[in-house]
């Protein structure tokens, strides 16, 4: 009797505990990115208010009339960066999609020598950190001309994005069986057919996902576009962020406000493609 | 469809390998080449004035670079094996909610969408003396009169800069060691439970050993981006306050861009490039080792 009460207790300690370390995990991942939103809509004053102000009493879109209006303050020429930041990221991530497609699709359906020595060296061109190559492509590209240009930061992002399209690619097409391609090569069809016909369309949303996932990377990135962009005709938003500041003062309300305006498409297209994301790397990493 | 005289899987990644080759391969061999010389921006004929390994020698006598060399080689391994072992416990708690998971899951994900930019934006607002949430929420609570200085103090700023890394990249092994435990055969769990294993055996031996995988697997996807974190400290302290969170990159981008002396920044570089790809290929193979140890087990 009494073991069994202890044993009752015990659990029931054990579920209270789990309950408060999530609900503290949770808080944790979530108040920092409420805190953003929230300020966002804040007045600086009541930002800036010491002792702080809790319950705000006053809130209001003035940082976004002023970001979009760019008549406020130092006038951030947001919606341009918007422009540079979309045409940047939706160019790049076709191109990568499609040079992803091919690399894929060669992993999953051939054999051939040397095959995880070459993925792993296509991988390593992913890990060289983007300040140490920003040297020599901000050298090359001045050269050339594609300082400040939009195509030069695509050819740069399309690059970037690359491998892990092939690794996510490659793992959604191991999903498709091999058999159904076979199948369709019997009844008539080339290989190039089968493809378009039978494993295009099965793996087509893990395709999407990887879409997704590169033009995130592209929106978000921040260490090459930093150096290669110069001026409003190329300049991307993560690099606009440092708009807001200056030598002494920061215009925290402006740059919540643009926080707002650069994580609303990241938030929408991440919830879209949680599932097959997931999917895609541990079948291109475990099944391997 | 005629490819050529190609072998038709050479012709399909002949695409990638040659923009790899043109955007990611020939800059580092014109960054390696230009290691070797007195490069400065501001002077462009230095590029071909040839001084051996001279840079090299001055980055091996460096004080500056070997601290920041050691700062984020110690930043990476605190940051990865904290991130591990909290997205390990997260993924577990997760598995055990009955009702609401999908909402859990979602909520999860939430910091993999800031770009690394915003976190530190994000973070140097919390951590801000003045203004900052967490300052506040100690003042208010009473538990400190005085304004800590989070991203000042030397060891408060790479604390301050260490959460922010874990906050937004715990997820990412949080979500994939999830996804292993979904795929995890019950059958074993519950030999060992008739077995009498203690919940903390059948852990340790049945559910970690399956898990391990999946680590790696987040741990290669996390090396082939641990330089995000340059963004990060970029905006939080900018190395600073004195190079007291200088890490290699914040470095690097300096001595190029601010002080112009190029060939001295791609020789640092290079030397991060060298330990990137170390990493990357350390934990390529520990996933293959792991993947091909599971596959006799399945």
């Amino acid at each position: 009797m009494a073991s069994n009460q202890s044993h009752r207790m015990r659990r029931r300690g054990l579920k209270i505990a789990h309950f408060i370390g999530l609900f503290l995990a949770m808080s944790v991942i979530c108040i920092p990115g409420l805190w953003i939103v929230l300020n966002s809509f804040r007045p600086t004053v009541e930002i800036m208010a010491k002792p702080p102000v809790w319950i705000p009493n006053d809130l209001n879109l003035d940082h976004y009339r002023a970001m979009f209006g760019a008549v406020g303050e130092g006038g951030v020429p947001v919606l341009t960066y918007f422009r540079n930041s979309l045409i940047i990221s939706v160019t790049s991530t076709v191109i990568a999609i499609l040079i992803g497609m091919a690399g894929g699709y060669a992993f999953a359906r051939y054999r051939f020598k040397g095959k995880a020595a070459i993925f792993i060296a296509l991988m390593v061109t992913r890990a060289v950190p983007g300040v140490a190559l920003s040297l020599p492509l901000f050298i090359i590209y001045a050269r050339v001309g594609l300082i400040d240009t939009h195509i030069g930061m695509i050819v740069t992002y399309v690059a970037m994005n690359v491998p892990f399209t092939i690794w996510l690619i490659d793992g959604f097409f191991r999903q498709v069986p091999r058999e159904l391609a076979e199948a369709a090569e019997i009844d008539g069809c080339t290989r190039w057919q089968a493809f378009w016909r039978v494993e295009f369309p099965v793996a087509r949303s893990g395709i999407a996902s990887a879409g997704i996932f590169a033009f995130l990377t592209s929106w978000n990135e921040y260490a090459l576009a930093s150096q290669l962009t110069r001026s409003v005709t190329s300049k991307t938003m993560p690099v606009g962020l440092l708009d807001f500041t200056s030598e002494f003062t920061l215009n925290w309300g402006g740059m919540c406000a643009l926080a707002v305006l650069m994580i609303i498409p990241a938030l929408v297209l991440t919830f879209l493609v949680q599932k097959h994301l997931i999917a895609g790397l541990t079948f291109g990493g475990v099944k391997g | 469809m005629k490819l050529g005289k190609f072998p038709p899987w050479l012709a399909l990644l002949m695409p990638a390998i040659v923009l790899l080759a043109a955007v990611v391969l020939v800059p580092l061999v014109l960054s390696f080449y230009s290691s070797f010389t007195s490069y400065k921006l501001t002077k462009p004929d230095t590029l071909y004035n040839w001084i051996g390994t001279f840079n090299y020698q001055k980055a091996a006598g460096d004080i500056y670079f070997w601290t920041a060399f050691g700062r984020t080689v110690l930043l990476l391994t605190v940051a990865l094996n904290l991130e591990m072992v909290l997205g390990l416990g997260l993924a577990l708690m997760v598995s055990k909610v009955t009702r609401g998971q999908r909402l859990l899951r979602t909520m999860m994900m939430f910091p993999m969408m800031f770009s690394p930019i915003l976190v530190g934006f994000q973070f140097k607002f919390i951590f801000n003396d003045n203004v900052g949430l967490v300052n506040n929420t100690l003042q208010s609570l009473g538990l400190t009169t005085t304004a800590i200085p989070w991203l000042v103090d030397a060891h408060l700023a790479m604390f301050s800069i260490i959460s922010a890394e874990i906050w937004t990249s715990t997820s990412v092994f949080a979500i994939l060691i999830l996804a292993g435990l979904y795929a995890m055969p019950q059958d074993p769990l519950e030999a060992a439970k008739v077995d009498g294993c203690t919940p903390l055996q059948s852990f340790r031996f049945v559910t970690l050993p399956f898990l391990m995988p999946f680590i790696y697997i987040a741990m290669a996807i996390r090396s082939l981006d641990v330089a995000r974190a340059y963004d990060i400290v970029q905006i939080m302290t900018n190395g600073g306050p004195a190079r007291r969170t200088e890490l290699l990159w914040t470095l690097i981008g300096r001595t190029g861009y601010v002080d112009a002396k190029m060939g001295y920044a791609n020789a640092m570089g290079y030397i991060s490039i060298l330990l990137a790809i170390f990493f990357t290929v350390y934990f390529f193979r520990k996933l293959t080792a792991a993947r091909a140890e599971l596959g006799m087990a399945l």
